[in-house]
């Protein structure tokens, strides 16, 4: 081995490599993309098709305030970053909170909708093709925006404590890249259940 | 895989209490040993798998047999398929991932090893959940069943109706998990390739089997997520009552098809890919020339990653989809050929020429080259949709993926085991052992599946339980029998070889096959931090660079 101590030619003077969280926050976003994808395609290939009611159109609200309130905080979520890579700590926990109050206020939002479908309407998962379709839908998204909330919590209970700095900023920005990707697969269902669906 | 495992060159370890050990093996975050761990894994699930194999067979053996009954036969196809694609065939090929790409690429670990180890004990429990089900799907009432749905497991055969119990929800559970397992090293893999080489290693000079797995954890991350949320759908309509391939509530059951064969044509792409990256590397140093065509060979890849994704509808072309889309796969199905057979002229075009040295590890490789070539052709055979009509779900099919699976990913494995076992444990796999089992193992092959094809010629349907006598299927059954019972003595000789070897086997050294790339450059087995100084390289085979100063790579690429 000594004889082979630095065996190998000088090292180039620049080299850099892609930040490894981002490349993995990328390579997840692409397998849940294909997840979502498969539960989209089974919701566009059942619209119509159920065998007995109620229909989508009968039952379906458009959420506007509460889509507005989850696409509002990826806009808060990308400030909190920017903040937190300027060491502006203060402002960086400001915004960190009210991006996990709007996903909150998002969550509430489907529970509310869920409630009036299930004891109004008397939609349940195992109803008819749409209520299946519907639940496991907006069902996933809404467990990812759970999980995006409990890691965002985590990350807002470290803040508060006074351990998350300027160093920290690279790992807050993976975390923000998940939630950016939980909102845009939002805009992808509200588009597929409450416009083309109905 | 005792404390010489760790050792340090030129530090003595003294021996620890072998629960010491144990502990350190099943709390580990180290690539290597999370390498070892996923092939020993592995092969524990080869052999399961075998013998379910070998009891089918029996049971084929003869006309009217009945060495089990046509329940337990459904059981025993369904475990041997799900086992040797997910238990087998996926953990070995990770295994080896893991185990040699930080190695190759100069790297001190994977990107994340945490993560690492947390997805190797999802596979893993995802194998104990699915074999689990023998006592567990009935309830635990001591009188068990196994999964009997057939490794596709069709609706509507996985509804609750049809399938009472919980034998199904083992096989959904197991694959669901597991695949969460795949997808978190696929994502490792992803990260330490794109983010932990070492300096001088760009893109350009990876070793080829860096890039090829960098390839099929791309295609993991697209392929196996699909599959999970058919798990998803599947297990919401067996617990929740829902409808997704429920056909009395206007649910599909050709959906499940599409989701399942979505994942399905991709995975064994998957499984060959990195089979084609032992290839790349073993071939050219037991032909003593570099890989030819090394551009080409990823641009294949690449183009097999991608057209690879839009075949899958060739396993339904019975199913009674349109023209178009028979037309439409059954073109992308032929076109998928195209960067396969230039991989095959480019592996052919490394040896022409070379100075070919025949030992066990190139003899696999050799076998694979003329396998996988005829797996392939049968496989254009069964892409166009005609010829499929006609033999679809008969034994020639069995055949044709047997010829892929076995005579590939089989082969190519055995390969990458005796060329990578000096490294891993330090000792050399015995010859004339890897001989017998090579030799034994091809014999068995090619009588059994060289003759399997003609009785799916003759008409003899795949999952058959036993067969009348007199259709001409006998004596072609007793002969494929027997080559599997030759190829179980072959494996016999071989997992001899593997514990004769690590015992007694002759010291390895650093680089017993004057090989070029970074992991031949440290000790076998490597120790723990792998590299002392972090190396650099200047050009795809960089340990010939620095045998031969006088005439280095460097200077051409």
């Amino acid at each position: 081995m000594s004889a082979m101590a630095n065996p190998f030619p000088e090292a180039p003077t620049t080299w850099s490599l892609p930040d490894r969280g981002k490349v993995a926050m990328t390579g997840l976003i692409i397998a849940e993309s294909a997840i979502f994808t498969i539960f989209v395609v089974a919701y566009l290939f059942y619209v119509g098709k159920s065998l007995s009611g109620p229909t989508p159109s009968e039952v379906l609200e458009t959420p506007i305030f509460y889509t507005i309130c989850l696409l509002s905080s990826s806009l808060t979520i990308h400030r909190a970053a920017k903040s937190l890579a300027r060491d502006r700590v203060g402002a960086f926990l400001g915004l960190w909170l009210l991006t996990i109050a709007l996903g909150g206020l998002f969550l509430y939002g489907t529970a509310q909708e869920w409630h009036r479908m299930i004891y109004q309407h008397g939609l349940t998962i195992s109803t008819n093709l749409f209520g299946t379709t519907y639940y496991s839908l907006v069902g996933l998204h809404g467990f990812h925006v759970t999980a995006g909330l409990v890691m965002l919590l985590v990350v807002a209970i470290f803040a508060l404590a006074g351990r998350v700095r300027m160093q920290e900023s690279r790992r807050v920005e993976v975390l923000a890249l998940y939630w950016h990707f939980v909102d845009a697969v939002w805009v992808v269902v509200f588009t597929v259940v409450y416009v083309l669906g109905r | 895989m005792s404390s010489s495992a760790i050792t340090i060159p030129g530090v003595q370890i003294e021996d620890k209490p072998w629960v010491d050990t144990l502990h350190e093996w099943v709390t580990t975050v180290d690539h290597k040993r999370l390498g070892v761990l996923y092939i020993l894994y592995a092969l524990l699930f080869l052999v399961v798998a075998g013998v379910e194999a070998l009891i089918i067979r029996i049971q084929l053996m003869f006309p009217h047999n009945h060495l089990v009954s046509p329940q337990v036969f459904n059981r025993l196809f369904t475990m041997h398929g799900t086992t040797m694609v997910f238990f087998m065939g996926m953990p070995i090929l990770f295994g080896f991932a893991n185990y040699l790409v930080p190695l190759m690429i100069g790297a001190r670990d994977m990107a994340f090893p945490r993560l690492n180890a947390f997805s190797f004990w999802l596979s893993a429990l995802g194998g104990f959940l699915f074999y689990f089900s023998l006592v567990g799907a009935n309830g635990l009432y001591g009188a068990g069943n196994a999964p009997d749905v057939g490794w596709w497991a069709y609706a509507p055969l996985t509804a609750r109706a049809f399938s009472a119990g919980h034998s199904t929800d083992y096989w959904a559970l197991a694959l669901l998990v597991s695949g969460f397992g795949s997808i978190g090293t696929a994502i490792n893999i992803i990260a330490t390739i794109l983010c932990m080489r070492c300096p001088g290693m760009k893109l350009s000079r990876m070793p080829l089997l860096a890039w090829l797995n960098l390839v099929m954890s791309g295609m993991v991350l697209i392929s196996v997520s699909p599959l999970t949320a058919a798990q998803i759908m599947l297990v919401i309509d067996r617990y929740l009552g829902g409808h997704f391939f429920d056909t009395q509530a206007g649910g599909s059951a050709m959906l499940w098809m599409h989701f399942f064969w979505i994942f399905g044509h991709p995975e064994v792409y998957i499984l060959i890919i990195p089979c084609f990256a032992f290839m790349s590397e073993i071939i050219p140093v037991f032909s003593r020339k570099p890989i030819f065509g090394y551009p080409v060979m990823v641009a294949a890849t690449v183009c097999i990653g991608f057209v690879s994704m839009s075949v899958w509808a060739h396993h339904m072309f019975s199913v009674g989809m349109n023209s178009y889309a028979n037309s439409f796969f059954t073109i992308t199905t032929m076109a998928v050929g195209v960067p396969t057979g230039i991989k095959i002229f480019n592996w052919l075009g490394t040896m022409w020429g070379g100075r070919i040295q025949f030992k066990v590890p190139m003899l696999f490789s050799i076998g694979f080259l003329f396998q996988f070539l005829i797996a392939g052709l049968t496989g254009v055979m069964l892409g166009s949709a005609a010829f499929a009509s006609q033999l679809t779900l008969s034994y020639f099919v069995v055949a044709h993926f047997h010829y892929t699976l076995v005579g590939g990913v089989v082969f190519g494995v055995f390969a990458a085991i005796y060329y990578w076992y000096p490294k891993i444990t330090g000792r050399m796999l015995n010859e004339t052992l890897g001989k017998w089992h090579f030799w034994l193992f091809v014999i068995g092959f090619h009588l059994t599946f060289d003759l399997m094809h003609i009785p799916g010629l003759l008409g003899m349907p795949r999952r058959i339980y036993t067969y009348e006598p007199g259709r001409g299927w006998d004596t072609l059954n007793l002969i494929i029998s027997i080559g599997a019972f030759i190829q179980a003595i072959a494996i016999l000789a071989f997992v001899a070889n593997l514990i004769i070897s690590y015992l007694k086997g002759a010291k390895a050294g650093n680089d017993p096959w004057d090989a070029w790339t970074l992991e031949w450059s440290i000790s076998s087995p490597p120790p723990p931090y792998n590299f002392a100084t972090v190396p650099t390289v200047a050009s795809r085979r960089p340990l010939w660079d620095l045998k031969h100063p006088e005439d280095p790579d460097s200077r051409y690429e």
